[in-house]
């Protein structure tokens, strides 16, 4: 256990992790056009151009989503309809050779990028899921079809808001409570660096002004089970997809969708870092808040970053005063702990301290790498030329048009080609993130083999490659249990060797095939 | 101890926050871009969808997660 549990746990930046993101969907000059009927549009176009004859399905048999956290299972009953995500409502589902899960969410088409290790690749495989969406929209589109518009944001501003959720194994034996206790101050004040912007105020945006985050007003209580209603500021699900008994899988729900490279890296990195301080029993301050909810909101709508907000101890910190908090902590740990990884973590949190001092000098010097900020910089340019107030239809529709993910429409795509925004990779990087899977995770067995013998592998799942092989009546069902096997180190090899997905299976299983 | 110099600093003082900001280039980046600000509004004019507000009501999605 403890050559994996080094590699899986990380003392830094680096852990198993991954990002999922709903996207918004319209269909252009069709305001009334079924969400699903169009999602499934989508991933059904990009099946059909990019696979074979087979299309591998989702397998379910590890789905438990009704698992929490805190050690008790919800009933079926008990739960809500759109809580019962394991159950395929004749859906369409796709696993990609990058090892991502393409498919659709209730109303929305999803992109879950596969398992990672560091916080660049993360927000690589982000990048190639907008790719792939990207693709898939004009795919749909081809033959006459409407086109189908797609919104790398939380909210229609009108009441409804969907998720990008990250997720991170962590160790089983470290008490919830903790992870509680340390993490709500970081999740409510971290909006600051990887908020993505929003015009209006309140679920339905009919307050005038702007406020950091996408996601914040949605928010109504600090710990519980629920993405969809009466969303936690800590989700509670559990569904570790890697041994239950080591680990627990933290699924975070608060985040934004971040369109830049930069806050999708700087999201994963420094959760990730204040995660392991958490498990190694590293965070020595108390920043427990008086009322985390309110706080998450107050933050958000004060864009000057001024607000300060109570803590139990009875002290006023700003978000940028609790997040030092945290970057001093993150650098005493890293000094005694230093890993294999140590440039790495290094990178994150000097840039992390850059944001932090010149956010707080004067937050537009940061528009280049912070979401909220080139939004904002955008807005108030209009203001100043057009003399607009906050409740403009024009400041809306560059707020919804920022998140458009056509390179000749959407504004986050313009300002990348002004060059006003920093990139962290190449097309080339993302073209090759589309079709090639991390190397130092399972992602690479299940995206290599999906690559290799896609007629034979008829269903595969974040914890699990299961293959149909010529001549054998039963499915072969590989489990995937360990997400750091599999790897390029690992399996490469036999992956190159193997001529056939029989081959393969028989390597594996350690026995010759039999036909029953 | 060897972690004091080696702690972030917190610009406590208005000094060390202009430093932070002067030790990069995003500040000389942004007068620059201030600049032809003007052409950037025009290249976002030109790919603005035309009826403001029409195109923003009928953006309306289904709940998710």
């Amino acid at each position: 256990m403890s050559v994996a549990r080094r590699s899986v746990q990380g003392m830094s930046v680096r852990r198993v992790m991954g990002a999922e993101t709903e996207f918004g969907i319209s269909v252009l000059g069709h305001p009334g056009a079924n969400p699903m009927t169009a999602s499934s549009r989508l991933v059904n176009a990009y099946a059909n151009a990019t696979r074979g004859t087979r299309q591998a399905r989702w397998d379910f048999e590890e789905e438990s989503p009704l698992r929490d956290a805190r050690g008790f299972d919800l009933t079926r009953g008990q739960a809500h309809p759109s809580q019962l995500t394991d159950e395929d409502f004749g859906l369409v589902n796709m696993i990609l050779t990058n090892g991502a899960r393409f498919y659709v969410d209730h109303a929305h088409p999803e992109y879950s990028g596969p398992e990672c290790l560091s916080p660049f690749a993360v927000a690589l495989w982000d990048k190639a899921g907008e790719q792939v969406l990207l693709d898939a929209s004009r795919l749909a589109s081809v033959g006459g079809e409407p086109e189908i518009a797609l919104y790398k944001n939380n909210t229609d501003n009108k009441g409804v808001s969907y998720g990008s959720h990250e997720n991170y194994l962590m160790a089983r034996q470290t008490p919830f409570a903790d992870i509680v206790r340390h993490l709500i101050p970081f999740f409510v004040s971290r909006q600051v660096i990887c908020g993505a912007g929003r015009v209006g105020l309140g679920v339905d945006g009919r307050g005038q002004g702007f406020q950091i985050s996408q996601r914040a007003d949605f928010f109504e209580v600090e710990v519980g089970l629920e993405t969809t209603l009466k969303r936690p500021i800590i989700n509670t699900r559990d569904e570790p997809h890697a041994d239950a008994s080591l680990w627990r899988r933290l699924h975070v729900i608060i985040g934004d969708a971040n369109l830049g490279e930069v806050p999708t890296m700087m999201k994963f990195g420094t959760t990730a870092m204040v995660l392991s301080m958490i498990e190694a029993g590293e965070i020595s301050h108390d920043l427990t808040l008086r009322t985390p909810v309110a706080a998450l909101r107050e933050i958000s709508h004060d864009p000057t970053l001024s607000t300060a907000v109570e803590l139990r101890d009875g002290r006023r910190l700003t978000a940028l005063q609790i997040q030092w908090d945290y970057l001093e902590m993150a650098r005493r740990y890293a000094e005694r702990r230093p890993g294999d990884d140590a440039a790495e973590t290094a990178t994150v949190l000097d840039r992390w301290e850059s944001l932090l001092a010149r956010l707080e000098a004067d937050p537009m010097t940061c528009s280049a790498e912070v979401d909220w900020v080139a939004k904002l910089s955008l807005l108030n340019s209009y203001r100043d030329r057009d003399g607009l107030d906050w409740d403009s239809p024009k400041l809306a529709l560059i707020d919804l048009q920022f998140a458009d993910l056509r390179p000749d429409k959407g504004l986050h795509h313009r300002l990348v080609k002004l060059g006003r925004i920093e990139q962290l990779f190449t097309q080339e990087q993302v073209d090759q993130a589309v079709l090639t899977p991390p190397e130092d995770t399972r992602a690479y067995f299940r995206g290599r083999c999906l690559a290799k013998f896609p007629a034979q592998v008829a269903a595969a799942s974040w914890d699990s490659v299961i293959f149909d092989i010529p001549g054998q009546r039963s499915l072969q069902r590989i489990p995937t249990t360990d997400p750091v096997r599999g790897t390029k180190a690992h399996v490469g090899d036999l992956l190159e060797r193997c001529q056939s997905a029989q081959q393969l299976v028989a390597a594996i299983t350690g026995s010759p095939p039999t036909s029953r | 101890m060897a972690q004091e110099h080696k702690q972030p600093r917190r610009s406590t003082s208005d000094n060390a926050s202009e430093e932070a900001v002067a030790s990069t280039d995003a500040a000389g980046r942004k007068e620059q871009l201030d600049d032809d600000v003007d052409a950037i509004l025009d290249e976002i004019d030109s790919v603005l969808e035309s009826n403001a507000e029409e195109f923003v009501k009928s953006f309306v999605q289904k709940g998710g997660q």
